[in-house]
């Protein structure tokens, strides 16, 4: 810590100099300006030490693990080169899990189309608004323990999803989470119905910030629902759908919570985080787990570099 | 005319349809959960009413057999010590960051900007090593400090709103002779009150929902939190799914009854926390 040389200072409560400590007037104000520049040092010290020891301690750890065959345990490591990467690139089985990404990445393209329609729309007068306003949001608030059983229960044979369409008419013995396109299919959809109501909130906040008056002049104008659509509310949101795409990718790579409470990864829905787990905590692949780890945390610093690069947002300099 | 009518009906269909898939999954699991295991045995479908509507007994159930008691306990205890935490330090380094020009101080806002992009799923994998030499692997005090130590959103949150306390208020109070931290405790954190509040319910929630973390730190039995407890009836409920449903409905209800009292906080907080 950077404040470990003036640390014995602390003894001494009080800014001020004490009477007759100080025969001549020099040395007080020398103190005072000391004390002065501790002081942001003194508020600073609990929260840089747990962001060093939670945040930058483990990224450096963690590249230099991935440059080794640790285990995790044993007090031996050798130093292996990039053949943790090697091996992360080259053995398919490893590979397969940017695929399962795939899954949700397409899912979150739906999920912000919906979210936008639903926005638009109860951006608008709509009856009963707060009602489905609340209804779309409150998943997101739901534990993903809850909502994994939830699910588990909606997809299982003659559950909550077999019964609706048993009332359609349609009898189906088909597993939902039997085979590998479906399972996936369907834990994107759970991602779906789970986040939804996160974008959903942010793009309504965003549309209703815009002036109304916009709107009124538009129509003034002759413009229609669709064109006020395309020319006001857009443009206007642009910034927090930007945003949404970025948490979207990442949120989309490093997926973990619905599939391992519903799947545990078994049929072929092992995502980039599970198997890192896996590797790490039930193999003792720290080495390889630290590789697959860094390059997670590249492309998802990469995604954000880029966002930032394309859209530069002004809310950035807040400091 | 008719086209707008058109348009509004199908307007209403489609917000009707989505408020469908999004209640149905959790009603049908109340309607289990309230029914016996014969019940669900006799192939009557998900959708069937239970035959008693108040059979409680899957919720005395889930909540013994399943420690759900010792489960929320846990979590209230790690929900005090991180929120409050997380409350103190967001609020302290923002205000060290506002008020005060020192030396580094670019440096040191670099840092916390730089680690709000590291996803946390990401590091855990050394993050557990650092954890472990600590002496603080399964026990409670892993979440604690992981809760209270990554949380880059609230300090973002508390920066903007120390900025918009106006300076003149901390030098008329150090023309009074307070001191710095006279003027932080007595001044800034009472002034901070909208954006703790803030804070709160978006970590709040946060923490109460986690999963990753409790399950990879504290894997004994005996520290489970209610996301861990949930997640062990996979095992010896199986294929009760009367239980499970309880046990699901026991987690979601507290999350209800908070959205129904706050929710205008709720919204508020995590558009705040998400766009930073």
């Amino acid at each position: 810590m950077a404040d470990t040389t003036e640390k014995p200072a602390v003894g001494h409560p009080g800014a001020r100099p004490v009477p007759g400590d100080a025969p001549v007037p020099a040395p007080a104000p020398r103190r005072a300006r000391f004390w002065r520049r501790l002081t942001p040092w003194l508020f600073l010290a609990a929260p840089l030490a747990l962001l060093i020891a939670f945040t930058y301690a483990p990224i450096v750890n963690m590249v230099a693990f991935s440059f080794t065959d640790w285990d995790g345990v044993s007090p031996e490591l050798h130093y292996t080169g990039t053949e943790n990467y090697t091996e992360l690139f080259t053995r398919s089985d490893l590979f397969e899990v940017f695929f399962v990404s795939g899954y949700y990445l397409a899912a979150s393209a739906v999920q912000i189309v919906a979210a936008l329609y639903f926005a638009t729309i109860l951006s608008f007068n709509v009856r009963f608004r707060n009602f489905f306003k609340g209804v779309l949001f409150f998943p997101y608030l739901i534990n993903g323990v809850a909502i994994g059983f939830v699910f588990l229960y909606f997809f299982q044979d003659g559950g909550t999803l077999d019964s609706v369409l048993a009332l359609f008419g349609h009898h189906s013995d088909h597993a939902w989470l039997g085979t590998p396109a479906s399972a996936n299919t369907s834990l994107a959809g759970v991602s779906v119905w789970r986040y939804l109501g996160l974008n959903f909130v942010l793009f309504l906040g965003a549309i209703q910030s815009i002036p109304g008056e916009l709107y009124e002049a538009s129509e003034l104008d002759g413009a229609n629902r669709w064109h006020q659509f395309r020319h006001i509310i857009l443009p206007g949101i642009k910034p927090v759908l930007t945003l949404t795409v970025i948490l979207s990718v990442s949120g989309s790579l490093s997926a973990f919570e619905i599939p391992y409470i519903m799947t545990g990864g078994a049929t072929g829905t092992e995502t980039f985080v599970i198997q890192t787990v896996k590797l790490a905590f039930q193999f003792n692949k720290t080495g390889l787990a630290s590789a697959a780890a860094v390059v997670l945390l590249l492309i998802i610093l990469a995604v954000t570099w880029l966002q930032r690069r394309l859209v530069p947002d002004d809310r950035v300099d807040l400091v | 005319m008719t086209r707008r009518a058109a348009a509004r009906t199908l307007t209403y269909l489609s917000l009707v349809l989505a408020s469908l898939v999004v209640l149905l999954p959790l009603g049908v699991v109340v309607l289990t959960s309230l029914k016996t295991d014969e019940e669900l045995a006799d192939d009557s479908g998900a959708l069937t009413l239970p035959d008693d509507p108040l059979n409680f007994h899957n919720y005395v159930t889930a909540f013994q057999d399943g420690r759900m008691l010792a489960a929320f306990g846990h979590t209230a205890f790690i929900l005090l010590f991180s929120v409050g935490g997380t409350v103190l330090i967001g609020s302290m380094t923002a205000y060290a960051i506002d008020r005060f020009t020192f030396r580094f101080r670019k440096l040191v806002v670099a840092l916390f900007l730089l680690a709000a992009l590291v996803p946390g799923v990401t590091t855990q994998v050394a993050t557990f090593q650092i954890v472990n030499s600590l002496g603080m692997f399964d026990t409670l005090w892993a979440p604690i400090a992981l809760y209270m130590g990554t949380d880059i959103v609230s300090i973002y949150i508390f920066l903007q709103f120390v900025r918009s306390i106006p300076v003149s208020l901390d030098e008329s109070a150090r023309l009074d002779g307070a001191n710095a931290f006279t003027v932080y405790r007595k001044i800034i954190f009472p002034l901070l009150k909208p954006a703790i509040a803030t804070v709160v319910i978006v970590k709040g929630i946060t923490v109460y929902n986690d999963f990753y973390i409790p399950f990879l730190y504290m894997p004994s039995q005996d520290l489970g939190v209610i996301s861990t407890s949930l997640f062990r009836f996979k095992g010896p409920f199986g294929a009760h799914w009367e239980t499970i449903s309880a046990g699901a409905v026991l987690v979601i209800l507290p999350t209800l009854i908070v959205f129904l009292a706050l929710q205008k906080y709720i919204y508020n907080g995590f558009m705040k926390g998400a766009t930073r």
